[in-house]
């Protein structure tokens, strides 16, 4: 009996397509629904900003950065300012410090909620989404009250910030703590706990520890692998040493360490351990002046600086070369979600369609970060 | 219904043709306010309204006006695709989906064709959907479309056998396929209910776990058949971004959607009849008022509505099961649990009837 010939198809997971979160295009290889192969192709996002930053002020450049990661607002601009505050060397009052951090941990349960959420709609599961998402709504609320955008803010300015918060914004703070600790045993009742999500989620994608490393993969990505190294605690910056709280890492409670329920995992875990951040921070606000600090013109000495920070996706850092003038000669954008995506082919070899789909929720990618 | 159309136009093809119109006509207006009531409850399960601007506070025109907006777009159809299999798919299907209605019993007076086979017939006409979905997978010359297809297929035949198996413990409990006579055997009260053992002493006590177990296989395989969530991996629209139906527009994309419907309401009247005792009043013959037959409906499509709110409840709810893990569902566990339900029924039967 003859053979019958089979060839390899070709798909096309395009840039438009519901699951590919942004416009990221995937050129996957099957053999039936067994994945052999996948390419992402990027740039479909690219708005050239380490171009323009060499044209503009270093404080017009805040906008810009805001508008890279886009859910992950204040991570960017906190890991730039604080890139040119070292450059300048410009001391900060206190004050700053910890409004800064209270606006960087909100800004982390928002963005875990995103990704929780589209996790869940990749799943199939509808409502986790919209679940996630009314609480999501308070978190921009409270953004709203401090500088008045809901997603975009342009709020921490280089040596300060641009508004200064209001006793209201403490006292509704305090109340979206108490609100969103039993929306998170809400969340994991209707969808970590799942046993249709746990099967479709575990030993999939398991991305072992040394290539992970090897690859530059930071964040979740990485403590999903069990391995414990979050850049507040070990590269510390800001006032994250003053602060009490516990580094995340995947647990294995279902699954094998490494696949993609553990990364889910350590997002829910560590919105938990955001609350616990803000917690602490929140009633012990030192008194001051937002903006005494920031300088009427922004023009470091010659030099470079290398600054990185732990936004929500993984290491943000920012490499800043200037060379006297009050415009940046080179920023660049070190994004963890450029370096997680190129993960995607090692480790999605021998699944299905469907896990690809589960595998790249699980890096929790913005396109924006990614192509910048 | 069939007697009094008879003493007027006599024993020919005219009364039989009538027979089964309000059916139809029921259908019809379920399949249009199914997808509003679909809307409205998944609205209301997420924590948001819903359609509620285009008649009033529940939007009742709503599907109305979406249909015609549907009938005005354009039709069009893929390059190299085959013309004909394109055109003919969504009549298929929505004709296999309406066929079925022609043996669900509304009422003891009342059913479409009040077949002997009754059944078996429902089972074989949803089978036909099949074809229809492999002709819109192949003909729509998409690569995605193929792959919801296939998968359909592989879905809706695999789980025609729980289905069957599951019906079978019935039908040996019954002694008869005719769908009136399934309504007729559970007469005398909630408790006389197959899901309960059906008629018989207090020996049907150890039947119970049993029979609900058969009802929750047989809810779960009609769910498989009609692609609803968790079992919807055809449309899984973060996959395959609507998979079968994805390259028809309009009116032919209307049909399959009604179709889908109807079929949801014909597999929840199935089990509401095999199980939960079709158009018998739960309280018997204590309130003769609550089974005269106009009630009767009445209790039919409460309980074919309950069981349609439950498919939408678990759609809203649960996650999709990848296609693999379906098809150990299907094959590991509904099936042998199946067969151990049928072979203590039969032991029932012979030992205590």
């Amino acid at each position: 009996m003859a053979e019958i010939r089979t060839e390899e198809m070709l798909i096309n997971m395009g840039p438009q397509h519901p699951s590919t979160h942004g416009v990221l295009r995937l050129k996957l290889a099957l053999s039936g629904e067994i994945v052999d192969d996948v390419k992402p192709y990027i740039g479909y996002l690219h708005r050239c900003f380490e171009k323009h930053c060499e044209a503009m002020t270093y404080s017009q450049i805040i906008p810009y950065t805001d508008r890279m990661d886009y859910l992950n607002s204040i991570n960017n601009e906190h890991a730039y300012a604080l890139a040119v505050e070292k450059l300048c060397g410009i001391e900060l009052p206190e004050r700053v410090e910890y409004i800064r951090v209270i606006m960087a941990e909100l800004q982390r349960i928002a963005s875990h909620l995103v990704a929780i959420g589209t996790y869940g709609n990749d799943a199939g599961a509808f409502t986790p989404f919209l679940y996630c998402f009314i609480d999501r709504e308070k978190v921009l609320e409270l953004f709203e009250m401090v500088c008045g955008a809901r997603l975009l803010y342009n709020y921490i300015w280089i040596g300060g910030l641009s508004h200064d918060i209001t006793p209201d914004f403490i006292r509704k703070t305090k109340e979206f703590i108490t609100y969103m600790r039993p929306r998170i045993t809400q969340i994991n009742g209707l969808l970590t706990y799942n046993k249709i999500f746990i099967e479709r989620t575990i030993n999939i994608g398991m991305l072992p520890v040394d290539v992970a490393i090897n690859s530059g993969a930071s964040g979740p990505t990485l403590r999903g692998s069990g391995y414990k190294y979050d850049l507040r605690k070990h590269d510390t910056y800001s006032i994250y040493n003053k602060v009490d709280f516990d580094v995340c890492v995947g647990t294995g409670e279902y699954g094998t360490i490494g696949d993609c329920w553990n990364r889910y995992i350590v997002r829910v875990d560590e919105m938990e351990q955001s609350l616990r951040i803000i917690e602490q921070l929140i009633d012990n606000i030192p008194e001051g002046d937002v903006q005494s600090a920031v300088p009427k013109r922004v023009k470091p000495p010659v030099g470079e600086v290398y600054v990185r920070t732990e936004s929500p996706k993984g290491e943000l850092a920012y490499y800043i070369i200037s060379d006297g003038g009050i415009k940046p000669f080179r920023v660049k954008a070190r994004s963890p979600s450029f370096c997680n995506v190129s993960l995607l082919e090692k480790i999605s070899k021998g699944h299905m369609i469907a896990d690809v789909v589960m595998i790249l929720g699980s890096f929790d990618i913005v396109l924006g970060c990614i192509d910048r | 219904m069939e007697e009094f159309l008879k003493s007027i136009i006599g024993d020919n093809i005219i009364t039989y043709i009538i027979m089964p119109i309000p059916a139809l006509i029921f259908v019809s207006l379920f399949a249009l306010y199914a997808v509003l009531a679909e809307r409205k409850v998944s609205a209301w399960i997420s924590n948001r309204i819903g359609p509620n601007r285009a008649g009033g506070k529940m939007g009742l025109l709503q599907t109305i006006l979406d249909g015609i907006k549907l009938v005005q777009k354009e039709f069009v159809s893929p390059v190299r695709s085959d013309r004909f299999l394109f055109k003919a798919a969504p009549f298929i299907i929505f004709t296999a989906a309406f066929m079925g209605y022609a043996v669900i019993p509304f009422s003891s007076l009342y059913i479409g064709v009040d077949l002997n086979l009754g059944l078996f017939y429902f089972f074989s006409i949803t089978s036909l959907g099949v074809i229809g979905m492999l002709m819109a997978g192949w003909a729509s010359n998409n690569k995605y479309s193929l792959f919801g297809g296939i998968r359909s297929v592989a879905q809706i035949i695999s789980y025609e056998i729980p289905t069957a198996l599951a019906a079978l413990v019935v039908v040996m409990l019954a002694g008869t396929l005719s769908m009136q006579a399934f309504c007729v055997a559970q007469d005398g009260g909630i408790f006389n209910w197959f899901i309960f053992g059906g008629p018989g002493g207090l020996s049907k006590i150890i039947l119970i776990p049993f029979m609900i177990t058969a009802c929750v296989i047989l809810f779960l395989s009609t769910l498989a058949e009609t692609n609803r969530t968790p079992f919807d991996i055809p449309e899984a629209d973060s996959e395959l971004v609507a998979g079968v139906h994805l390259e028809y527009s309009g009116m032919q994309f209307a049909m399959f959607f009604f179709a889908e419907y109807a079929q949801m309401f014909a597999v929840a009247g199935v089990i509401a009849t095999l199980f939960l005792g079709g158009w018998q009043s739960p309280f018997g013959d204590l309130v003769p008022f609550l089974n005269s037959p106009v009630m009767q409906i009445i209790w039919f499509l409460a309980k074919g509505f309950f069981l349609v709110f439950v498919q939408i409840w678990m759609r809203w709810t649960l996650p999709r099961v990848r296609v693999d893990q379906l098809m150990t569902i299907c094959w590991k566990f509904l099936i042998p649990i199946s067969f151990v339900n049928i072979f203590v029924v039969a032991l029932y039967i012979i030992f205590f009837k």
